[in-house]
């Protein structure tokens, strides 16, 4: 798509070359300005992080992503508990929010009535509208006392003794913890990713899907060889917003995962998350090591969200190469 | 949360007071804005004095609760008039950065459970078995060695939940120093700070987040400031103190431990008050202090300061009282202002 729309532009600006060259030229210019600035500023921002976390980074070099020790009296600083915490958490998100959005998305733009189309998709906006701390008193005062009391004795008495899965599931019910702050998680990005959903698919031209009706598919057909084949890059870049929001969450989490620096494979139990870690410690970090810590931290979030981006770039170029390229 | 709450209308009063400054003596005072920045947990008393000080003529303090590091950093730097600090400096750091340093105000940290059937002050625990349980030593609420203590309670068989501060804290510092004094394996292990490496357990975010946490756990154990107990009417437990009485968290045990404590021999007064010694003192008493540079570049303001604290000092005592602090002893009080005066030029 991208490259479709580069040629248009060019064919645009080389009609257009004689009458206004000088305005054009300085659109491009603005425009490549305000592009490059975003990426300069990006670049900026990861340096001076990794400028301001180079203490930690020299003192523990590799044990700092390794270590699982996070010990403010001993100056011993390992990051390992809060990228685990952060990763898990975002990937329960998303396997509750893609598929819900999704369904969402399709619903407005085929299966809805017409009139409650525009009502809903506003109120979906307004989702995500709300405050995260809202989310997050929601999910500590009702829904961690919830899952304690009814969700999580059913799952580590039913899937707690299970051969593979019996460790993600076992452990005290207490309700705060990873699969809570993942659940919490999912709500706060379906918004995000079922907006973009809802654009992207009422973008699909109707003449292709009018003859995949017409070739006699059923709906669900028609969303698995049309309209999700269609709209994949797309679908895959609202994935991507939400997973970005997951990432960085801050707030909600740190009100329901728990604040422990602790590493445990139950998704039951309390861990922490890089941006929970840093607005918990960052106002009593006093020592230069412990702050330059923190700074590192935030770091690493750049660089681990730079590889999962990486991870689903190369993902999505082996699924157009499969597919061949539709458009 | 209900600190935050008396705050505010003393925030108001301070801004409504603004105008009419300077109705009697101290007028040298008037128009100068003092700031400080430091302790949340000496806030809501600090900006209620303020608001007194303010009424009566005195300068304006405005005060920013950032934390007890941000308030030692920026006193430091000299971008405020004064700090406070949960933690006291010892006194190669104040005299390296020039500071003076003084006790204004007295509380406690109180551990609170969640227990169901079991009452506030119904529980007793020792020192060495807080460490133990935070340590994950003990594990189960009707283990033996709390069980032998607390004979006629009807203990569950079930796993406690720990929880503790998240954040960097005062309030941790001194539940740690605490812990560190009482336990030989909490000191070689955890050690104390203002955040340690915790063995499992749940982190609430300040005061209310533990506080928060604990109602919300069943079966769980936490530690907080006393007001918050006493707001939240949180279920507390008694705890044996240095003389091997079991104490109840009040305004009396608290001063029992300030009066006990060896201020006298504390240089800057540079003293935890933890472990104190007296019959009815309580273990985890503790204080928030102040800092103030001892050669301040701008002199009328570090005056006003001085004469605000003067002020909380002599005058500040039953205000401090109403919002669940305890003041401190008279012969303290004498001993910071004769220090005042030696030490502030």
């Amino acid at each position: 798509m991208n490259a479709t729309l580069a040629e248009d532009s060019g064919l645009v600006a080389s009609t257009n070359r004689k009458s206004g060259a000088g305005a054009d030229r300085a659109f491009q210019l603005v425009t490549a300005a305000a592009a490059w600035f975003v990426l300069l500023l990006l670049g900026a921002t990861a340096l001076s992080m990794a400028w301001g976390g180079r203490l930690a980074f020299k003192t523990f070099g590799w044990h700092f992503v390794t270590g699982k020790d996070w010990d403010a009296v001993n100056n011993v600083f390992g990051a390992l508990v809060p990228i685990y915490g952060t990763l898990v958490t975002s990937a329960i998100a998303l396997i509750i929010a893609v598929p819900v959005s999704i369904g969402i998305a399709l619903f407005l733009t085929d299966i809805a009535p017409r009139w409650s189309r525009a009502p809903i998709a506003v109120a979906i906006e307004l989702l995500a509208a709300i405050p995260s701390i809202i989310y997050g008193m929601w999910g500590l005062f009702i829904f961690a006392p919830f899952m304690a009391a009814n969700v999580e004795p059913w799952l580590s008495d039913h899937l707690g003794s299970k051969a593979i899965i019996g460790p993600l599931f076992s452990g005290p019910p207490i309700g705060i913890g990873m699969l809570t702050a993942g659940i919490v998680l999912g709500i706060m990005v379906i918004p995000f990713i079922a907006t973009v959903a809802r654009e992207v698919f009422s973008a699909v031209p109707p003449p292709l899907k009018e003859s995949a009706v017409a070739l006699g598919s059923t709906r669900w057909e028609i969303l698995s060889r049309v309209t999700l084949p269609y709209t994949r890059s797309a679908i895959i870049g609202a994935v991507f917003l939400g997973l970005g929001r997951a990432l960085g969450e801050t707030m909600a989490v740190t009100f329901v995962l728990g604040n422990a620096h602790d590493l445990s494979a139950s998704l039951l139990m309390p861990s922490n998350s890089i941006a929970a870690a840093i607005a918990n410690e960052f106002t009593e970090a006093d020592t230069e090591l412990y702050r330059s810590s923190l700074i590192a931290l935030g770091f690493l979030l750049f660089v681990v969200t730079f590889i999962v981006l990486t991870i689903a770039k190369l993902m999505l170029l082996r699924i157009n190469r499969q597919y061949g390229r539709t458009h | 949360m209900n600190k935050m709450f008396l705050a505010l209308p003393a925030l108001a009063l301070l801004a409504a007071c603004n105008s009419k400054a300077g109705n009697e003596s101290s007028n040298a005072e008037s128009g100068v804005q003092v700031t400080g920045a430091g302790s949340t947990f000496v806030y809501p008393v600090l900006s209620a004095w303020a608001a007194d000080h303010k009424n009566q003529g005195g300068a304006a303090i405005n005060y920013q609760s950032i934390g007890s590091g941000g308030g030692i950093a920026q006193v430091k730097a000299g971008t405020v008039d004064f700090g406070a600090t949960d933690q006291p400096l010892a006194s190669d750091d104040l005299a390296q950065n020039n500071l003076a340093q003084f006790p204004v105000v007295v509380g406690g940290i109180v551990p609170v459970v969640n227990i169901p059937g079991i009452e506030a002050g119904k529980l007793k625990l020792t020192g060495p078995l807080l460490a133990d349980i935070y340590q994950g030593k003990i594990k189960n609420w009707n283990d033996p060695a709390i069980v032998k203590i607390n004979p006629g309670l009807n203990l569950p068989n079930v796993a406690i939940s720990t929880v503790h501060r998240s954040d960097g804290s005062g309030t941790t510092f001194n539940f740690t120093h605490y812990l560190s004094q009482v336990s030989p394996t909490w000191k070689s292990g955890p050690g104390e700070g203002k955040t340690v490496a915790w063995t499992g357990g749940v982190g609430g975010k300040g005061n209310e987040g533990v506080a928060g946490y604990v109602k919300q756990l069943p079966n769980s154990l936490g530690y907080v400031e006393y007001a918050y107990v006493v707001q939240n009417k949180m279920s507390y437990a008694l705890l044996q103190n240095a003389a091997g009485n079991f104490v109840a968290p009040s305004a009396d045990s608290f001063a029992a431990a300030a009066a006990t404590a060896d201020w006298k021999n504390a240089k800057d007064f540079n003293l935890v008050m933890t472990n104190a010694a007296g019959a009815n003192a309580y273990p985890i008493a503790a204080s928030t202090f102040i800092l103030l540079p001892k050669q301040p570049k701008d002199r009328a303001r570090s005056s006003a300061a001085i004469a605000f604290f003067k002020y909380a000092l002599e005058h500040g005592q039953d205000q401090a009282k109403k919002l669940d602090y305890v003041p401190l002893p008279d012969p303290l009080v004498q001993q910071i202002e004769s220090y005042i005066g030696a030490n502030i030029k």
